[in-house]
């Protein structure tokens, strides 16, 4: 089987590697490039564990190719934290303890980035809406909830960081 | 959250500090099963039965190896036939010559998706290839999946050689019915013959899957010496090592099992699919392997609780009390033998003091996965059925359905229905919580409903080891054999923080693998703050002491002279002298010259666990027109002991 020589940019660096067709973005994440923190829960689109962001849109990344990500720009989970300090969604997550096998976490991470992108001063009710492509088996949602308008508010400037 | 009880004197637990294993899980680093890779490494997959019974007449891997790429096939045959013997090391029955048999068909095919063969080749894309490649013959055989079907005299049998056990006598021919299960207690024909009212209903739920969002993952090696390394994701590797040894006739010895973050498992993954096949496919090949399950393989071949149809009848006086319960459950253990039955037939009723109970459960195969545990395994489809009876009776009565409810609860002494009696339990109080809730009395507005429900579980002790090391800094470290699941890394550090008297982020918990830690059960049954705990507080105070010991050498005085508190030792009173206290990394710096590093590891079997009542209520709003329900309000009071 031949391979794809792909160009792309992925949390800030420019990357390239090479993939079979059917390879999707998450597996090239995984399996090619080590990033492994996007996880496979399903591989169907439903659980949203392997979320990323493409060119600033919420995507997940098992129902995109591999080859799809040339030229894109995207976010995993390893490239939310700045250097050696947390993301506020991060640094809230934990004080929340919005957490508990951590499995889906990446994923709520990624997309609640996504949210306060594109919406700081969201709803809980817009909230909701966003992470309900986000499964999450253990906690419930009321701690992520918690820390999603907590770090809103702290990324508003309205809160003091945890 | 209210909590009704005082809190005793504590300094640490009940505190909220940031989970130790927190930074890792938000940022990506955190190492799931899927996420190890070895140099060199090889992907396995699995061959699946597409029958839901079906005897295997062949199976010809030819043109499966000769693909390019492809390394080895294993079937049954690369198995040994081993004998049956029951397991201990999982949650709930389990047989290893079973849990061999499910791993990979030997024979037969039990149900659609069942494992025939694994194949390992140098990328998942050749893997999948070669399964494709894989040529099996089946002769398809009649097949059963549901539990009352199954239990009929002409039902398709799954296996010649399962003969039910429990009947007052040894049957004649085998069957799918594994095992009866009976409790009875007093006189059931008397008690309905006192009863003024009679409720009956019959109750029939689903296999429903665990649904953990992490499929099975591992990453094996075996090196030329026959020293194996399993890097999977469970809920117990001391089971994963035992399953393991013993399904290939291996010495525990020869095996570590490494606990990598597992991705939820709610019981199960308290038992293995995949770490057999790779342990194979690596002696095989001598590579490393590793497996992933896709979400179709889980949701086909792994294992839900058990589908249940379960018949009720309780009577009771007009007055409310119940004087004849009876219980008829039937549960779905899959292909092999072994649903939480058990369970099942005692927690119905445990929370009811009875006076005529007449239980009668039944363990049946079909073609379907095999059960694994589940949260209270078996607990909650009979509660169901006995709470919706109990709602029918309080209507029928035209009685408060908690009225009803603690007019019969155990307390005290109350002997159950299974032979013991409860002792410092919570339910009335638990019950009592409920009734004074706000909730319970706020005013329902139209197609609005109220239900209440009653659960309880025994909780388990058993079978844990924990080691407590201090460090020459004056830290800490905890390493325990049980598997963090949902936070336990952080109560175990809590734990011995609150032992040692130093602030909980100078102790740093890790889980252990099966080569440096002592055996620990898996993390099931409500078991591990309590178990895991009490070996880790039991380290601790062994550690208190030594540091004693070591601050009575310093002073010269008897070590029963010096008290532990805050972190540090001090002479205890004026009679001891008059020493500045010793801090404890005052001692760990001097550890070096006072007779060396000080730690403990401490294993036991842990006795005693209180069992939990919990009382729930509900609000539903239901539209006539389409029929959907929106829960508008949840309430839940939990007995969690002292």
């Amino acid at each position: 089987m031949s391979k794809h020589h792909v160009s792309t940019t992925i949390n800030n660096e420019p990357v390239e590697f090479l993939c079979e067709t059917q390879e999707t973005l998450l597996d090239v994440l995984r399996n090619t490039l080590n990033l492994t923190g996007s996880k496979e829960g399903c591989a169907s689109g439903d659980c949203g564990a392997c979320s990323v962001i493409c060119d600033g849109a919420l995507m997940c990344s098992c129902l995109m190719l591999g080859v799809e990500a040339e030229g894109h720009v995207i976010t995993t989970v390893e490239g939310i934290a700045r250097e050696d300090e947390l993301h506020p969604v991060q640094r809230q997550f934990l004080e929340h303890a919005a957490l508990q096998c951590g499995f889906c976490t990446p994923g709520l991470i990624v997309a609640t980035k996504a949210l306060l992108d594109a919406n700081p001063n969201p709803t809980e009710e817009e909230a909701r809406y966003w992470l309900a492509g986000n499964l999450c088996r253990c906690t419930g949602y009321d701690k992520v909830l918690a820390a999603v308008m907590d770090a809103a508010a702290e990324m508003r400037g309205e809160r003091q960081a945890a | 959250m209210n909590y009704i009880v005082s809190k005793p004197e504590l300094k640490v637990v009940g505190t909220r500090p940031v989970r130790p294993d927190g930074v890792d899980k938000v940022t990506g680093r955190a190492q799931f099963g899927a996420d190890m890779v070895l140099p060199g490494m090889l992907w396995a997959k699995v061959k699946r039965s597409p029958h839901a019974h079906a005897r295997i007449v062949s199976i010809d891997a030819a043109k499966t190896l000769a693909l390019p790429g492809v390394r080895a096939v294993v079937t049954a045959a690369d198995f040994p036939d081993i004998a049956s013997e029951e397991a201990f090391v999982g949650e709930g029955p389990m047989n290893f010559r079973d849990l061999s048999r499910n791993c990979i068909a030997r024979d037969k095919a039990l149900y659609e998706g069942h494992a025939v063969a694994a194949v390992a080749a140098i990328s998942q894309s050749v893997a999948d290839a070669a399964l494709a490649l894989l040529d099996v013959q089946y002769e398809v055989l009649p097949h059963v999946i549901d539990v009352e079907a199954a239990m009929a005299p002409d039902a398709p049998v799954l296996h010649d050689d399962l003969f039910t056990q429990g009947m007052d006598h040894k049957p004649s021919k085998p069957s799918n019915i594994a095992k009866r299960v009976v409790y009875k207690k007093g006189d059931i024909d008397k008690g309905f013959r006192e009863a003024d009212v009679v409720v009956e209903g019959r109750y029939t739920t689903q296999p429903v899957h665990q649904a953990y969002i992490e499929p099975h993952a591992c990453v094996v090696s075996v090196a030329a010496d026959g020293q194996a390394q399993i890097y999977s994701s469970s809920q117990g590797q001391f089971m994963v090592r035992a399953y393991c040894a013993k399904l290939l006739n291996w010495d525990l010895s020869n095996i570590r099992a490494v606990p990598l973050e597992i991705g939820g498992g709610f019981g199960g993954k308290t038992l293995v699919y995949l770490e057999p096949l790779a342990l194979a496919l690596a002696q095989k090949t001598g590579r490393p392997v590793k497996m992933v399950m896709t979400r179709e393989e889980v949701f086909q071949a792994t294992g839900p609780t058990s589908g249940t149809v379960i018949d009720v009848k309780i009577g009771a006086r007009r007055d409310g009390t119940i004087v004849a319960a009876k219980e008829v459950l039937k549960y779905q253990a899959g292909a092999f033998a072994g649903s939480p039955i058990g369970p099942g037939c005692m927690c119905g009723f445990a929370m009811y003091d009875l006076p005529n109970v007449d239980v009668e459960g039944f363990d049946v195969v079909s073609n379907r996965p095999k059960v694994a545990a589940y949260r209270a395994p078996g607990a909650p489809m009979s509660s169901w059925a006995v709470e919706s009876a109990l709602d029918d009776l309080a209507r029928k009565l035209d009685m408060d359905p908690i009225t009803l409810r603690e007019k019969n609860a155990v307390r005290d002494g109350s002997k159950t229905h299974y032979g013991p009696s409860f002792r410092d339990i919570g339910f009335v109080e638990t019950l009592a919580a409920a009734k004074n809730h706000p909730h319970y009395s706020a005013p329902l507005g139209p197609n609005q409903g109220r239900g209440i429900g009653c659960g309880f579980w025994f909780n388990i002790g058993g079978e844990s080891s924990a080691a407590v090391h201090v460090n020459e800094d004056g830290t800490a470290g905890v390493v325990s054999g049980s598997p963090d699941i949902g936070g336990s890394r952080a109560s175990m550090a809590m734990m011995a923080a609150e032992v040692l008297g130093i602030d909980v982020g100078k102790v740093r918990p890790i889980v252990g693998d099966t080569s440096s830690i002592g055996f620990t059960h898996v993390t099931g049954g409500s078991r591990v703050t309590f178990a895991t705990g009490m070996a880790v507080i039991q380290a601790g105070e062994r550690v208190v002491h030594q540091l004693k010991e070591r601050a009575a050498q310093i002073w010269e005085i008897p070590v029963e002279a010096v008290e532990w508190r805050d972190g540090a030792a001090y002479p205890a009173g004026s009679n001891a002298g008059g020493f500045e206290p010793q801090t404890l990394g005052q001692i760990a710096e001097k550890a070096a010259r006072t007779g060396g590093p000080i730690s403990s590891e401490v294993s036991l079997n842990a006795q005693g666990a209180g069992p939990g009542f919990g009382v729930h209520i509900c609000d539903v709003e239901v539209d006539p027109e389409t029929g959907r329900t929106t829960i508008l309000r949840y309430t839940a009071v939990q007995d969690v002991g002292k």
